[in-house]
């Protein structure tokens, strides 16, 4: 009659615990003068690649180390907390970099360009969204026009992780349209050296400042007919089952982020000392704290059910969009009460909360906006 | 080279202390391999990268000793000795005598250990062993280097480096500076699973539990008493120096 277990396996917490103790040596001390520099950490994701990391769930035959999503959540979870830009590249790298590629490639695709990705010697990244497209992918405008053996894609892609970094990325494009006329969509495996590629600038953020954040530019980049994934229609199929995976990572990240500031939040908080005590004695900071950590381990909770399910080939839609909106709201909401308080100290970059908070904001945003996985849950529950 | 690389798992390094029923209490603490063992550990692991061999982990504990084991298994070594026997668990006597009837069973060529554990910080379980073994040991190493069978390391000796030669088969404990242990990788926690590990009771090493009993009883166990504030003293030097040795003999009686 036992079969709600909430242990880990001897293998996931020994995962966990080596991705805790890289995360504390070698990402958290960089996470203020990344996010102060605006600087790419290449040199953490050789690491993390040589650690086996940025494959963490890709088979072996690929390259990967062949985990499970519940050890890819919690890993997500321990670097998150290190430093929220890493965590984000790095979910990117994993779940929409490798992702479609695994999920959707032939043999010879996976063979090809999913494996130098899973064993951590390139990145990878995922072009969806546009000017005009992002959640709606019917406005996405970049087009693939079959010239022989070959596609010619142009467009233009925004807001794409990695991708000034990366050596593979896919893009959705356009390639024409169906019976009711709406519009085909098709992913393409473009490797970054391709002529016509280019990245046009690389935007300034509020927060996540060490992760890549660019735009594309595709001006007549030509691939061969081998390089489109699945079929010429598959992409928009493709990129809802990339986004739902997508979104176990960002509410694993929200929850990283969230332990984070709540963790600076109590050790602040035993250490002020105000009217003749410490802060953390007074109720009205007990609250918020006690708040703090009912959230985190409720979004946990939700994240890890959603990775579960995942793992059991079972339909996850709801149960990720749910972990992903509630593990972002209330990291956000923890962000903002860590900063609370810290009072002034929270406001400045001297405590690592002014940062947070700044991060934290991107969980609510990226992989569909919390209004958009509100949509997500309405329809599935037959809204 | 066959290496085996005696193990300790100890409370985290982080973890608070605190007593129940006159014993360290050991619920809801986390457990990690002795950091001096980590880099015996790796110290192994390289040899072996250098020069080939197998590295074999022996520990001595209970179940859940076995995530340490897993660990350094994970970070490359090919397969451990766990001596699961209530009666194996007594002091540094009984641990000696269970490891050293344990590592008799196997051929060896080095035997690498931490320095001490970060737990007791008795420092003896290693160089007991060598006695047993009839081997000899070089403690505190900072350094290592194999050509053939002979050995010279260098070793921490309050603050210099005593350099110390010796023939294969030996014994070495290591020192913090040795090395920069490696993270398992995930492809090595995976494997770690799957390499053998044998568990062993005392009857399966032909001892019995009277035999091994320890010869030392810890008497009473208590936390050091509460730090008070500190006072800073004033005045000149002669003075302070005055006030200093009147607090160390009166106040605090170490004197």
């Amino acid at each position: 009659m036992t079969s709600v277990n909430f242990d880990l396996s001897q293998e996931q917490s020994m995962i966990v615990k080596m991705v805790r103790e890289f995360a504390e040596e070698e990402i958290a001390p960089k996470a203020a003068e990344v996010d102060r520099n605006a600087r790419f950490p290449i040199e953490t994701f050789e690491k993390l690649g040589e650690l086996g990391l940025l494959g963490l769930p890709i088979s072996e035959e690929y390259g990967g180390a062949g985990g499970d999503t519940i050890s890819y959540a919690l890993a997500v979870e321990e670097i998150g907390r290190a430093c929220g830009s890493t965590g984000l590249s790095y979910a990117a790298h994993v779940s929409l970099g490798c992702g479609p590629l695994y999920y959707f490639g032939t043999e010879e695709q996976k063979k090809k360009y999913l494996t130098p990705l899973a064993s951590g010697k390139a990145l990878g990244s995922f072009g969806l969204t546009e000017p005009n497209a992002g959640s709606d992918a019917g406005g996405t405008q970049t087009r693939a026009v079959r010239d022989g053996d070959s596609y010619v894609i142009n467009g233009s892609k925004s807001f794409i992780t990695n991708a000034g970094y990366a050596k593979t990325i896919v893009v959705t494009a356009v390639v024409g349209k169906d019976e009711r006329g709406k519009n085909r969509i098709g992913a393409f495996i473009v490797p970054t050296d391709t002529k016509g590629f280019s990245v046009v600038r690389t935007y300034e953020k509020m927060g996540l400042r060490g992760s890549n954040t660019v735009e594309l530019s595709l001006e007549d980049v030509r691939v061969p007919a081998e390089n489109l994934l699945g079929s010429e229609s598959a992409g928009f199929k493709q990129f809802l089952y990339t986004l739902d995976g997508g979104r176990i990572s960002i509410g694993a990240l929200s929850v990283g982020l969230a332990r984070a500031a709540y963790e600076a939040a109590l050790q602040y908080a035993k250490e002020r000392v105000q009217f003749g005590h410490t802060i953390s004695k007074f109720q009205a900071i007990q609250f918020k704290l006690a708040d703090m950590a009912m959230h985190i381990e409720l979004a946990r909770d939700m994240v890890l059910k959603a990775a579960w399910l995942k793992d059991q080939h079972r339909p996850f839609t709801k149960e990720s969009a749910m972990a992903k909106l509630f593990a972002s709201e209330i990291c956000m909401r923890a962000a903002d009460q860590a900063v609370q308080i810290h009072g002034g100290a929270g406001y400045v970059q001297d405590f690592p909360v002014e940062r947070i908070m700044r991060d934290a904001k991107l969980m609510e945003i990226g992989e569909g906006t919390s209004e958009v996985q509100r949509l997500v849950i309405a329809r599935q529950i037959g809204c | 080279m066959n290496i085996i690389v005696c193990i300790k798992q100890t409370f985290d390094t982080e973890a608070k202390i605190s007593l129940e029923n006159g014993a360290v209490k050991e619920d809801g603490v986390q457990f990690i391999l002795n950091p001096y063992d980590e880099y015996a550990v790796e110290e192994a692991l390289k040899i072996k990268e250098e020069q080939g061999g197998e590295v074999t982990v022996v520990t001595v504990g209970p179940a859940r000793v076995e995530e340490a084991i897993r660990t350094a298994l994970a970070m490359g070594a090919d397969e451990a000795i766990h001596i699961e026997d209530e009666a194996a668990y007594g002091d540094e006597y009984t641990i000696a005598e269970v490891l050293a009837a344990a590592i008799r069973q196997k051929s060896y060529d080095l035997i690498l250990a931490g320095n001490q554990a970060v737990d007791d910080g008795s420092g003896q379980v290693a160089v007991r062993l060598a006695q047993l073994l009839d081997i000899a040991h070089i403690s505190t190493i900072t350094k290592l280097e194999i050509h053939g069978t002979q050995v010279v390391a260098e070793r921490d000796a309050e603050g210099d480096t005593e350099i110390a030669e010796a023939s294969l088969p030996v014994l070495v404990t290591a020192q913090q500076g040795l090395n920069e242990p490696r993270y398992p990788s995930l492809i090595g926690i995976r494997k770690a699973s799957k390499k053998p590990l044998t568990k062993l009771t005392l009857a399966d090493l032909g001892l019995s539990a009277d035999a091994v009993g320890r010869k030392v009883t810890p008497v009473e166990v208590f936390l050091p008493a509460a730090k008070g504030a500190g006072r800073i003293l004033e005045g000149d030097t002669a003075m302070r120096v005055q006030e200093l040795v009147r607090e160390l003999r009166q106040t605090s009686k170490v004197l």
